[in-house]
């Protein structure tokens, strides 16, 4: 039981990463595609809440080293380099998106090296994140002790499969970022801009969707198999896609929260369908084993204590993060209801 | 370089660098809610002003003690994984509780930081010093975590094996308050000091303006009273070490022999082969006085310990000397800080006061490197103390090299960005007061 509660709340930290963090990341890309005009209307949207955005990531790291440690060896081993280079991402994301605000001469030049470095280390994060997460469930960590270079370090995460995941979930932060970024634009143009680049992104995700499975199909991976022969996982995926004309329609109508509501919803979706056919497994290993969540789990007493301290950290952020976004998401740019 | 040493540079660096930016981002905060508070309190725009320049430099050493951060946390894994698989169950509390801390500072850094004109004043002020608050008591967690490490407790070791866990326990070890006391008034000390030597330098260059006066005496009110609270809280760390770590005790104080009415021994330099201390200055009784709180108390030398056990001499002794140094320099200028307020001397004016603030800079940084590699080499061969070496926690990749190498290039190109940043924004604040 408390096993199991635990998942939940790193399922949930998760979830909001891929949501708030995606669409931080995902700003970065777009940013990458409209250009300069973008900049102050993302900037104005991401700053006050991109590092509080980000700690999602620490808190599932934490419950992972706490709560999981077997699995937090095998993954900080197998994805040593996957890792290392979504690190070098972050830094270079974060330094970068501040220094551009925070230098107090802003000139052409310098400027312009700032923003190079912040949208493509934005691509470069979320497609590496994608690869990080593939390698975990794709069945290509070699099981036991680190024994060939190649075949432990990089086949277990750098192949097809992942590169697929990587570029699914770029396009994915891509989409939420722009469906949060309407409810940020303050003229007319940017919106039907910002408008069109949803509907693109929408289709791009269904197709890097389908890229996924079929390169799981290539590789001989057994993802593809689970997944169509899982009907939560497949229902999962359909109603994700069936919300689409109801949220082209929101946008139509400029009903900003619920576009965004929408979205969560349809990225709840994808992991719920993702996580399904993942329980309980942890890690997936070459040989078809897995490390099993009550396999990796830390002893009763750990396992209690880090649920107590959770219950805690989720009653004391949560209102605190409700208040954040109140103090700076309420005034909405254009017509709302 | 082979792999255990690239790994050990490796973390001391990114722990190094990261620390710096956590001790301005614990302590800085404090300095901003003051200045707000007195500008609330007195309407003097100086202080406004004096707030909104600080919090601009503020959040870069923010965003790059995040983001080094961030890198840490996946580093205690991806360096040491032997280390987190046992330890993680173990010490997993402080961290988490040390997650929820920065969440809500970083919460409370976005609503300080883009509020001002959004939210009532003192819900501004109050986000300030929740931005502190919780900085501090992340600071404390962390701490408590690395205090584990010197005091293993929560657990009983029984051949190789980690049992009868208890996560309480393992917070609350011997060395956590001590620990946690020492590093926070060396992060008030170390900001302290290092913003009143920036603001001096200002002065001396002749802008002898009211900004960086009233800046410089905010700064230093914190790390004068906090540089006398050193010497106090490094006693009683000193006196735990002694008691539960011998051999770093012996280490850093490169007692050799053990002996009763032992000599502290002031500057000199080791010689493990001879096991002496040449060139040094030795008080007779004072290193047992210490220790122990008695003339003639034992202190156990390095004669007792294994020859395998035993930390790098000269490197703690040499990091040891020099954060006494400095700290014993920094405790002097606070002296003599209080005594030229309590005579109302007009220190903010005289000319050799502004430059041995300045000169100051510095020192509480290089005395809290210095601590770090104290506690941190000190520890050595162990990652746990007593239980686990840390060559036995190395990570299986091969090329260490790499990713140190990878790091270095990094952190060096954000260190030269970020002072390049802080002068152009200094440059500019000088343009828009010469202009009015």
């Amino acid at each position: 039981m408390v096993t199991e509660l635990i998942i939940l709340v790193m399922a949930v930290s998760l979830l909001l990463y891929t949501l708030l963090g995606g669409a931080d990341f995902g700003a970065g890309i777009i940013e990458l595609f409209v250009g300069d005009q973008a900049k102050d209307t993302i900037f104005r949207a991401i700053a006050p809440v991109w590092e509080a955005n980000h700690i999602w990531l620490i808190i599932a790291l934490v419950i992972l080293f706490n709560g999981f440690p077997e699995a937090y060896a095998i993954f900080s081993n197998a994805l040593h380099i996957p890792i290392l280079l979504v690190l070098m991402g972050i830094i270079a994301r974060g330094a970068a998106f501040t220094f551009r605000h925070y230098d107090a001469v802003q000139e052409a030049g310098s400027q312009r090296i700032y923003t190079q470095i912040f949208r493509w280390s934005s691509v470069f994060t979320v497609f590496m994140l994608g690869m990080l997460i593939a390698g975990l469930f794709a069945g290509t960590i070699p099981v036991g002790e680190p024994a060939d270079f190649k075949a432990y370090f990089l086949d277990s995460w750098f192949h097809g499969f992942g590169a697929s995941v990587g570029l699914f979930l770029t396009v994915l932060s891509a989409y939420i970022a722009a469906i949060f970024l309407l409810g940020e634009v303050e003229t007319e143009n940017g919106y039907s801009i910002l408008q069109i680049f949803v509907r693109k992104l929408f289709i791009a995700s269904v197709a890097s969707g389908g890229v996924i499975f079929l390169a799981s199909w290539v590789q001989g991976l057994t993802f593809h198999g689970l997944f169509f022969r899982n009907p939560i996982s497949m229902g999962a995926a359909f109603m994700a896609t069936l919300l689409a004309p109801y949220m082209f329609r929101l946008i139509t109508d400029r009903k900003i929260w619920r576009m965004r509501i929408v979205a969560g919803a349809q990225v709840v979706l994808i992991l719920l369908g993702w996580l399904v056919i993942q329980w309980p497994a942890l890690v997936r290993f070459a040989d078809g084993s897995s490390l099993t969540i009550y396999e990796a789990s830390a002893p009763l007493a750990t396992m209690q204590i880090l649920l107590g301290a959770l219950v805690f950290g989720v009653c004391t952020i949560f209102p605190a993060l409700y208040y954040l976004f109140r103090v700076f998401k309420s005034d909405i740019r254009l017509n709302e209801e | 370089m082979e792999e255990l040493l690239a790994a050990r540079l490796q973390m001391a660096f990114s722990l190094g660098w990261h620390i710096i930016f956590a001790c301005i981002g614990m302590a800085m905060p404090f300095f901003m809610a003051y200045a707000e508070w007195k500008w609330l309190k007195t309407k003097d725009e100086i202080y406004l002003d004096l707030a909104k320049a600080w919090s601009k430099g503020v959040a870069i050493f923010f965003a790059v003690g995040a983001v080094s951060g961030t890198l840490l946390s996946f580093e205690l894994g991806l360096l040491w994984p032997e280390f987190m698989k046992h330890a993680g169950p173990i010490f997993g509390m402080p961290f988490s509780l040390e997650g929820t801390a920065f969440f809500i500072e970083a919460i409370a850094l976005g609503v300080f930081l883009y509020g001002w004109n959004k939210i009532p004043p003192r819900a501004h002020w109050i986000s300030g010093l929740v931005v502190g608050i919780s900085g501090v008591m992340s600071g404390i967690f962390v701490v408590a975590a690395n205090a584990w490490m010197n005091s293993p407790a929560g657990f009983d070791f029984v051949n190789g094996e980690y049992l009868n866990i208890d996560p309480v326990a393992a917070m609350f070890n011997d060395a956590w308050l001590t620990q946690a006391l020492h590093m926070t008034f060396a992060a008030f000390a170390s900001t302290g000091f290092a913003v009143a030597g920036v603001h001096a330098c200002m002065l001396l260059r002749g802008h002898q303006i009211r900004f960086h006066q009233e800046a410089l005496k905010i700064a230093l009110i914190f790390g004068a009273i906090a540089a006398l609270a050193m010497p106090i809280t490094g006693d009683l760390a000193a006196k735990d070490v002694a008691k539960r770590q011998p051999a770093k005790l012996a280490a850093m104080e490169a007692h050799y022999h053990t002996e009763e009415r032992a000599s502290l021994i002031i500057g000199g330099v080791p010689d493990d082969e001879t096991e002496t201390v040449k060139y040094a200055i030795r008080i007779p009784g004072a290193l047992s006085f210490l220790a122990h709180g008695n003339f003639n108390a034992e202190v156990i030398g390095l004669d007792q310990i294994p020859d395998d056990e035993q930390p790098p001499v000269a490197v703690t002794h040499f990091a040891f000397q020099i954060m006494i140094g400095f700290g014993s320099l920094m405790m002097m200028i606070g002296l003599l800080y209080f005594f030229m307020r309590w005579r109302k001397w007009d220190y903010i004016h005289k000319k050799w006061w502004l430059w041995m603030i300045a000169l100051a800079t510095p020192f509480g940084f290089i005395a809290l490197e210095a601590g770090w590699t104290v506690t941190e080499v000190g520890r050595q061969p162990w990652i746990i103390y007593g239980v686990l070496r840390t060559e036995d926690a190395l990570t299986p990749m091969p090329g260490i090299q790499y990713s140190l190498l990878l790091v270095f290039l990094v952190y060096t190109f954000l260190t030269v960005t970020v002072i390049w940043l802080m002068r152009r924004q200094i440059r500019v604040l000088h343009q828009k007061y010469a202009s009015q």
